[in-house]
């Protein structure tokens, strides 16, 4: 005998951004913490409706940046100045101007491994399992349709309450999705 | 609603547009600009985000159109020709090629310049618009972005063979070997290395970025399971979240932040292998910005070439209107500008510095026995874009694309003149010459064209070919505070 299916969460369509803008904002002042919205393409204002912080991703790329930098600094000094000198037209061995260039790339180059190695982080990707892309109606959330998600592990989570609640926002489609 | 500012929109029968705000002090109205003054849109018809998903993945779903395969066959052939004359240079020797004294850098370095500032326009568009907030970029920066990847695929060839004994291409990274002795990091060259494999990687991982959310697109509308497994994967489980946007798009600004400064450095880098040497013609200071200048110009050239005949191939003409073509006409306007005032200061310099050798070298170019190459530049990359002065040029679609191919010739020959015009006459008579290519180094640069092409067509076949997620971002229904956006008028 099939065993019921666990519930991840409860989904409600919303047709425009607008819509579901409100039913964010409404849904951050009930004080849900284990939620989210799903939308084709990023929603300007969302981070507020949702009460989100600032992104931290700014941090892994200037570590990122300050590694590339100086390890390209001391890389060059220690291999054109110390480990084999060569004397070339009386120049000194180590300069930080011609230095510069290549650690200014590389600072470049690990500060954008660091920008997106730090969005992958920070997201949990890749995650090539997820509930909600096994849900029959959620790949319309690449294309034009707007969801709202509440996960049954949200302490607030009720099925019958927040299903009325997603009703009173003006979801024209709540289901169930299962784990 | 009380406490709220209410703006109400009414229409005067005038057909100005007029907005007022009780509460404040006096009444404000805003005049509506009149008809001839108002933007087109950035999507032509008002098209909703459900149809640009299906116009632009459906680029990459529908059968293979006849066109694709007319295009793709000779470029595969020319791809192939590109790597045969790679293999009859390695095992022969440079000296199939046309170099020799006192022309010893020739065509692989002018290809070289002109693949990587190919690739210029790209990152601009792609980094430099985004951080300008020129929204329209958001219709060409995927196809640029790949342009740039491709160009410089392209142009990394060169200096990699032109070194003769690719065996020992290793010794420019700083790898350990068994001399115990390191690159040599005062050399301008050693910076190209690390700017050019810098721009490849962070142009890569650009471009990727800018394509997660696309393929999940592709991956949500997939018939089968190898095309769902395929896009899922690249995808890496992509849902569309509003947390993953947050810090996706965070990622997004610090990698634009990021290409800006690097786009600038890798063409004054490369300039700079010309201008820290001491040969009259290349020892100058402005090279880097006028390289730079020059870049863009030629990238937004190949731009045009390509994205013209696409837009009306692929059917995308709303989505890359003609107002996105005039505004590309009018970047390749102002840099070909920079680019002619460049190439006046250059003389006036030249004259100015009192330095024989310097006069003698810009008076060369112009009438001695290379005057064609250097009028040829003149005339394709400063009289040129002058005509996209006019707004007739600039909307006429094959004026546009024949002006954009003349750029791109023009640009090969600025580098033509800069390499080998400089080096051909030397400080004394004795080490004078004239450079021609042979038959291998003209095949050698046509066959990349081949590459180039092969691995476009295949991007336009596979990959979404504009960003689909960010083209949705721009529409008003993507707006929550326009009226298509499903705002419904008053405080929200």
């Amino acid at each position: 005998m099939p065993e019921t299916p666990k519930i991840y969460g409860i989904i409600a369509e919303f047709l425009t951004p607008a819509d579901l803008m409100h039913a964010a904002e409404k849904v951050r002042d009930k004080g849900f913490r284990k939620w989210d919205v799903f939308t084709p393409f990023p929603v300007h204002g969302m981070d507020k409706a949702m009460g989100l912080k600032n992104s931290p991703v700014g941090w892994f790329s200037f570590i990122g940046g300050v590694t590339g930098y100086t390890s390209g600094m001391l890389m060059i000094w220690w291999m054109n100045a110390y480990d084999y000198p060569v004397l070339i037209g009386g120049k000194p061995m180590f300069s930080p101007f011609g230095a510069f260039p290549p650690s200014y790339e590389l600072t470049i180059l690990l500060g954008a491994f660091g920008a997106l190695g730090g969005m992958l982080f920070l997201n949990r990707l890749p995650r090539l399992h997820h509930p909600l892309l096994k849900h029959r109606r959620f790949a319309m959330a690449t294309h034009d349709r707007f969801y709202l998600v509440i996960e049954s592990s949200d302490p607030k989570y009720s099925e019958i309450e927040t299903r009325k609640l997603l009703e009173s926002l003006g979801s024209g489609h709540i289901e169930l999705v299962e784990e | 609603m009380s406490d709220a500012v209410t703006h109400q929109a009414s229409t005067s029968p005038s057909g100005h547009d007029s907005i007022s705000a009780p509460g404040m002090i006096g009444t404000i109205r805003l005049q509506a600009p009149p008809a001839e003054l108002q933007r087109e849109p950035m999507i032509a018809h008002q098209r909703s985000p459900g149809w640009l998903s299906d116009a632009i993945a459906g680029v990459a779903e529908c059968k293979t159109p006849l066109w694709w395969w007319l295009a793709f066959i000779p470029s595969v052939i020319m791809m192939t020709v590109c790597f045969s004359m790679i293999i009859y240079l390695l095992s022969t020797g440079v000296g199939v090629w046309g170099p020799g004294h006192p022309v010893m850098w020739g065509w692989a370095i002018i290809n070289f310049v002109w693949w990587i500032g190919i690739g210029h326009a790209g990152t601009l568009i792609s980094a430099i618009l985004f951080l300008l907030r020129q929204k329209w970029r958001t219709s060409i920066n995927r196809a640029a972005e790949a342009m740039t990847i491709f160009a410089v695929m392209c142009a990394g060839i060169f200096p990699l063979i032109h070194i003769g004994r690719i065996w020992y291409g290793w010794w420019l990274f700083p790898i350990p070997n068994s001399f115990g002795i390191w690159p040599q990091f005062r050399s301008p060259l050693m910076w190209d290395v690390f700017a050019v494999s810098t721009y490849f990687t962070v142009s890569v991982l650009f471009w990727y970025m800018g394509l997660i959310p696309d393929l999940a697109v592709m991956r949500d509308r997939a018939k089968n399971k190898i095309r769902k497994f395929s896009y899922g994967l690249f995808a890496l489980g992509w849902t569309g979240s509003n947390r993953h946007w947050s810090h996706y798009e965070k990622a997004y600004l610090i990698l634009a932040g990021l290409s800006t400064p690097l786009v600038l450095s890798v063409h004054s880098i490369v300039s700079l292998d010309f201008s820290v040497s001491q040969l009259p013609g290349w020892h100058t200071t402005i090279f880097p910005p006028y390289f730079v200048a020059g870049a863009v110009f030629s990238g937004f050239g190949m731009v045009l070439s390509l994205l013209v005949p696409l837009r009306r191939l692929l059917h995308l003409e709303d989505i890359i209107t003609v107002r996105h073509v005039e505004l590309m006409c009018k970047v390749t306007l102002a840099t070909g500008s920079i680019v002619g005032y460049a190439y006046g200061m250059e003389f006036f310099i030249a004259w100015y510095s009192g330095n024989p050798y310097e006069r003698y070298a810009f008076i060369n170019r112009a009438t001695g026995h290379y005057w064609w190459a250097y009028w040829a530049m003149i005339t394709c990359n400063v009289v040129v874009p002058q005509f996209f002065w006019f707004k007739k040029v600039r909307t006429c679609m094959w004026l546009v694309f024949i002006l954009s191919i003349l750029v791109n010739i023009g640009m090969w020959f600025e580098r033509f003149v800069i390499v080998v015009i400089s080096l051909h006459r030397d400080f004394i008579p004795a080490n004078w010459g004239y450079f021609r290519p042979t038959w291998v180094d003209i095949m050698q640069y046509l066959g990349t064209f081949g590459l180039f092409f092969t691995f476009f067509l295949l991007f336009i076949r596979f990959v979404p070919i504009i960003a689909i997620a960010e083209v949705k971002g721009v529409t008003p229904q993507a707006d929550p505070h326009h009226p298509l956006g499903g705002a419904k008028g008053g405080h929200h």
